[in-house]
């Protein structure tokens, strides 16, 4: 895990294109990295093709219903005349949310999902995860049990760091003794000790987003997961631990294990995945080599 | 840079499909990797199973949640014994003092404590289970576990708080004069089947809380009326036993679980005076009316718990794929 500061693949595409101004390689050098890093993902793709399928997602279709949308909703006089009028569920809203997706993904895959807000990306893992029900004729099946981490703030608010540490673990399954034992590689993974000693004393609800989701990943990562989900989760770490935490999904990916990461930085798509899935209105517009897909999802949302 | 053409979405060519898939189909490549459906539920023994592996996380997750509860207030932890002690205070205050209840009830202090306590566990138990599953969406999102952990933790943070209390209410018999016997020991089989009870009405609760979110605004106005309906700070043979009242109310009224558990409890541990302690007859009858415990008492608590244990988890197991919606 230690090896020296390896150049990420953003930093190499970035100097190539020269859009980064500062930095100590020359022409060759960079062409040399820039080979090598394209060589490696051809070579783990093509590895990861003949591996067996973690999650299949067979023509996924969710629709939510949201009750109460319309007019009168917010007042109780509203809601009592509705009642005494007995209009049932006054405007009952469908958004299909997801259309058709269907897609394999298989051991030691690292796979970008991209697209805009509301595009269907986070409903596309919560279906994953199980979370919501898919209509009929479609569905997700999976190898073992996927975890999604998602952008909200703290798992058991009210306790502390170091309680939710080992209650998370015992949740994940682990033994009690399993717990104790990787207490201390969480907490150093998380680095929360590093700006407050006392940090996992504290209760969970006085962390920073950053320190909560620093230590909600580091919980999630520190066992070998079939399939972790990362919704957005990195996003409020700082420019260190985000390294770090991309490190650690490389690890999961080489464990064989399948990773999904949903992020609008491209950079970090591009350090983290192999593959990428550019979801627009619900539908998949392209599925393919990460380069590839956020070249034409970044040209696409620079046409305005 | 690379390439200069305009996107237009209409315009993109179909994203490849996976050959395996293209070449099985969605349902036998499922089948040829044994793949699951993603938050199906597992049968119900196999869901008891992992419910027992996850054991340590329900007991962690309980004592941890019991420890933060008070964690906001400068007394801390000492308002697990001073809850209680404040409880009986207000009640003995009003239905001991302001009104009349406690004539023609033996020991009446300890009549009304057990009562309350008992109560306040089933109360507290449903009110905070029709919250365990909409409090804790992040973790049921983030993190896959039987979801039944969380009202079961739910009720077991409760069992704690009534240990605490089951102290006050030696305290109140010792003061009283009520030494121990060897029949204040079946006051813990007594609590073993009203903990299995309380959790099975959990998990209704936490399953109709995960849905309708108007539960939770619901319950207390429901397990109130509940409480007044249980004697709890009166004997319930004052009402029973009136003459208007048909015999299958006071049936429903005496076999109606949460009195009957308090009922055996009280008989457990208050020992009515012999009648040379009281001034008139119907004075010591009224005594013995208000300890008055109906026939198979014993063989009803263990059909409620069974009924309340089996029928709560069977009802929440079915609903195990939806509470992550939210």
């Amino acid at each position: 895990m230690a090896d020296t500061p390896r150049v990420l693949p953003s930093q190499v595409l970035r100097a190539v294109q020269g859009k980064d101004g500062e930095h100590t390689y020359t022409e060759e050098e960079l062409a040399r990295l820039r080979a090598q890093i394209l060589e490696e993902r051809s070579k783990r793709r093509a590895e990861a093709a003949t591996n067996p399928p973690t999650v299949i997602v067979d023509n996924l279709n969710i629709i939510y219903r949201i009750h109460g949308a319309g007019t009168g909703r917010g007042s109780a006089t509203g809601a009592l005349s509705r009642i005494i009028s007995r209009r049932t569920a006054p405007t009952l809203k469908e958004v299909h949310a997801v259309r058709g997706i269907t897609f394999v993904a298989r051991r030691g895959e690292s796979i970008g999902l991209i697209g805009r807000n509301g595009s269907g990306k986070s409903t596309t893992l919560a279906a994953i995860a199980g979370l919501l029900p898919p209509e009929k004729g479609g569905g997700v099946y999976t190898d073992g049990q996927p975890s999604l981490l998602g952008i909200n703030a703290a798992l058991m608010p009210d306790l502390t760091g170091e309680r939710n540490v080992i209650v998370g673990c015992l949740a994940m399954g682990m033994s009690k003794a399993e717990a104790n034992e990787r207490y201390q590689g969480i907490v150093d993974f998380s680095r929360i000790e590093d700006t407050n000693p006392h940090a996992m004393s504290l209760p969970m609800k006085a962390y920073s987003s950053g320190m909560a989701a620093r230590l909600r990943f580091a919980i999630a990562a520190s066992r070998e997961q079939d399939v972790l989900m990362i919704d957005e989760a990195l996003a409020t770490g700082d420019a260190k631990f985000q390294a770090q935490s991309e490190q650690r999904i490389r690890e999961l990916r080489e464990s064989a294990g399948t990773v999904f990461v949903v992020s609008h930085s491209m950079a970090a798509i591009r350090d983290t995945c192999d593959r990428a899935i550019w979801i627009e209105a619900g539908r998949i517009l392209m599925d393919g080599d990460v380069d590839e897909v956020a070249d034409s999802y970044e040209q696409w949302s620079k046409q305005g | 840079m690379s390439e200069t053409a305009v996107i237009v979405l209409e315009e993109l060519p179909p994203p490849p499909i996976d050959p395996e898939y293209a070449d099985l189909g969605g349902i036998s490549m499922v089948a040829k990797y044994g793949l699951k459906q993603s938050g199906k539920r597992p049968p119900v023994l196999d869901y008891a199973r992992l419910l027992w592996q996850r054991r340590h996380f329900i007991t962690g997750y309980a004592t941890a949640k019991n420890r933060s509860l008070y964690s906001n207030a400068r007394l801390g932890q000492l308002w697990q014994l001073l809850t209680p002690i404040l409880n009986v205070a207000v009640y003995y205050f009003v239905f001991g003092i302001l009104f009349t209840q406690s004539k023609g009830v033996p020991h009446f202090l300890l009549f009304l404590v057990i009562g309350v306590f008992l109560f306040n566990f089933l109360q507290t138990s449903m009110i905070n289970g029709s919250r365990s599953i909409s409090d804790q969406l992040v973790l049921i999102r983030a993190l896959h576990f039987p979801r039944a952990c969380l009202p079961m933790s739910s009720t077991i943070i409760q069992l704690q708080q009534l240990g605490f209390s089951m102290l006050m209410v030696i305290a109140v018999a010792l003061g009283l004069g009520q030494w121990p016997t060897a029949k204040w020991l079946l006051v813990i089989p007594a609590l073993i089947l009203m903990s299995v009870f309380c959790t099975g009405v959990g998990m209704i609760v936490a399953r109709m809380g995960s849905v309708l979110t108007d539960t939770a605004q619901l319950l207390p106005f429901l397990s109130r009326t509940w409480m007044y309906l249980c004697g709890v700070m009166y004997s319930l043979a004052s009402v029973a036993n009136k003459a208007s009242v048909p015999h299958w109310v006071q049936l429903v009224l005496y076999y109606d679980p949460p009195a009957l558990f308090i009922t055996v409890v009280r008989n457990c541990m208050i020992k009515t005076p012999g009648a040379s302690s009281y001034k008139t007859a119907a004075d010591y009858n009224s005594a013995l009316e208000a300890m008055h415990q109906p026939g198979a008492a014993w063989l009803w608590l263990i059909i409620w718990a069974a009924a309340a244990g089996i029928g709560g988890f069977v009802y929440f197991w079915k609903a195990e794929e939806q509470y992550g919606r939210g």
